[in-house]
């Protein structure tokens, strides 16, 4: 179709930006490695078992966690926005994020309150995972319960911010009967960390993921019609409830498990819709959707080359960097174009 | 009446609207017996807090009658499932659209998801059927547009034209002459007027242009305290049932010219 041909174009420059991010987020980091090792390790064979290790082991993994981080998340962000009929819905606001610690907080800090069968696997990352998807689900589940019955959209938005004081709370409670051990594993968690993941981890994180991006890609028809209200969208034969439910269910597992496997991140989820809205000039999700994949992916890579402060021993928590690099960027854009694309 | 061997798109039957709560039911309008033949343009007129957009409601399934049935094609209501709903009955509404931020087309082509894929992908014939919307409704020239960048009048011909593709026998739209200029309020019901002709389409809408319904209506629906009447124009005024529609006390219906004036 015609209007998708000049979309075409930019998504596919998108595409060959991705890969091109990809390769520079790999080649940075504390040591410095020339480009000509760098691509006989991943495309050859070397010798030198440090540097496989480094890249094969470490950078690799984790950019591809950063990619799979940044488009999950953006697309999460995409679907809630459309779905709560709000520019300011994400997983934060919406105390999905606050939903995902709360379920890490309970498993971690509440192991001794909950001593027992729980003491016993509280350490496996598997617990952790569990645990923060159930979190944010119950809680994106109760912020739509409470949505059915509230039809003011800025009503929900505040009751998903109450959800995230609630959980907060809770957790502040936790933490004061919990150890310090547990107490650091939770702070470390709540750092947000995509470098931490093995391979195995990795492909657990990448099925779910995928999981929630196909069950995604079966959205964009209602979100589409969602954009017209709810009373259009079941003139249109559209069954609200089962829409609903599937947004929902993709969201969580997608917002759900990057949080528990990388910690909470900031801003990427609220963000990256907005700045692909107003790359695109368009609200159509079969064209959003897929520009949010590819600016999700890219700008957590550029995200995560930076917090690893090139050549240096530092590593810079990546939290901080997403707000750090990605609000001025939205702000820049808004002023630029002076109207917001919604 | 006279008799026609219309086929009828919309009846009811012993109709009766109005809510349900938990403790009591309260009946707005009873006993509502309307036939919708094919090609007509009805208008539904009332005075405010009447019961139009609970009639309405009712009508397009958004919610369940208190009493008696709302047949669509002689099948009821209740037996129509959304998919199959979505594909005979399109509704225009006052509510404002979530995102202003798709094109005219975009916009237009929303109207063909009944027919099309999980994915939403475009056939010829859904294609085929945005540009047929289009060129009645005459908005060719829009088609590229965003909708944030259209007047009201203009974004009114648009919602139109997505009712239009989504090629249904019946077209209801509640109030679609509101905010709009007298020109524009005239331009509308005279497009749906066309539209019913050429299309062969039932169309009915509720509005208070009282004197411009009864100049273009093929039919018109009158809802007043103690009933609700179906009929021609002519028979409606020359039976007195326009001058039950507001409380006495300020205008009075004028046979002569078909509209209201200000008592001196």
């Amino acid at each position: 179709m015609q209007y998708q041909n000049k979309y075409t174009v930019t998504l596919i420059a998108l595409g060959i930006l991705l890969i091109l991010c990809f390769f520079v987020n790999i080649s940075l980091g504390s040591v410095s490695i020339p480009k000509s090792d760098i691509f006989n390790t991943l495309f050859g064979s070397t010798e030198n078992t440090s540097l496989k290790y480094i890249i094969v082991d470490y950078r690799l993994p984790k950019a591809f966690t950063a990619m799979i981080v940044g488009s999950g998340l953006g697309i999460s962000g995409l679907m809630m926005q459309t779905l709560f009929r709000n520019p300011l819905a994400g997983p934060f606001v919406l105390g999905i994020t606050s939903g995902a610690s709360l379920g890490v907080a309970i498993v971690t800090l509440g192991a001794s309150l909950f001593s027992g069968i729980l003491l016993v696997m509280f350490t496996t990352k598997w617990t952790l995972v569990i645990a923060a998807t159930l979190g944010s689900f119950l809680v994106l589940l109760t912020v739509l319960i409470v949505s059915t019955k509230v039809r003011d959209a800025m009503a929900i938005l505040i009751i998903g911010l109450m959800f995230g004081s609630i959980s907060a709370a809770v957790v502040s409670v936790l933490s004061y009967f919990s150890s310090a051990e547990e107490l650091q594993q939770f702070v470390f968690w709540g750092f947000g960390s995509l470098g931490s993941l093995s391979w195995q981890e990795l492909f657990i994180l990448f099925i779910i993921y995928s999981f929630g991006i196909i069950l995604s890609l079966g959205t964009i028809k209602s979100l589409n019609s969602l954009l017209l209200g709810e009373n259009y969208a079941k003139s249109l034969g559209l069954n609200i409830k089962k829409s609903r439910l599937i947004i929902i269910i993709s969201t969580s597992l997608l917002a759900g498990t990057i949080t528990a496997f990388v910690g909470p991140i900031a801003f990427i989820g609220l963000a990256i819709p907005h700045i692909t809205r107003q790359l695109f000039h368009t609200s159509n999700h079969k064209i959003l959707l897929p520009a949010v994949f590819l600016l999700g992916a890219i700008i957590m890579l550029i995200c995560d080359s930076i917090a690893q402060l090139p050549s240096s021993d530092y590593t810079l928590p990546i939290n901080a960097i997403t707000s750090l690099i990605g609000a001025p960027v939205v702000i820049w854009l808004l002023v630029r174009k002076r109207k917001m694309m919604f | 009446m006279e008799v026609t061997n219309k086929h009828i798109v919309l009846n009811t039957e012993n109709l009766s609207i109005g809510y349900t709560s938990k403790k009591e039911q309260t009946i707005i309008a009873s006993d509502i017996n309307i036939k919708l033949g094919q090609g007509e343009l009805v208008g539904l007129v009332g005075a405010n807090g009447i019961g139009k957009s609970t009639l309405l409601r009712t009508l397009t399934k958004v919610q369940d009658p208190i009493k008696g049935q709302v047949f669509i094609n002689s099948i009821p209501l209740e037996k129509q499932n959304a998919l199959d709903l979505a594909k005979t009955l399109s509704l225009v509404l006052t509510e404002k659209l979530i995102s202003k931020n798709l094109t005219v087309f975009e916009l237009i082509a929303l109207g063909r998801q009944p027919y099309t894929n999980w994915l939403g992908s475009f056939s010829k014939t859904d294609i085929d059927m945005v540009y047929r919307a289009i060129r009645l409704i005459n908005i060719e020239s829009l088609k590229d547009k965003k909708c944030f960048e259209l007047s009201d009048g203009q974004l009114q011909k648009v919602m139109i034209a997505r009712a239009l593709s989504q090629d249904t026998d019946l077209i209801i739209l509640d109030e679609p002459t509101t905010h709009l200029d007298m020109y524009h309020k005239a331009y509308i019901l005279k497009l749906l007027q066309k539209l019913a002709k050429e299309t062969n389409k039932t169309i009915l809408f509720s509005s208070h242009e009282i004197d411009l319904a009864i100049q273009l209506c093929d039919k018109m629906i009158v809802m007043t305290e103690s009933q609700v009447v179906s009929d021609e124009p002519c028979n409606l005024i020359s039976n007195g049932h326009f001058e039950n529609l507001f409380p006495k006390d300020l205008i009075a219906f004028d046979e002569k010219t078909g509209s209201f004036r200000v008592k001196k």
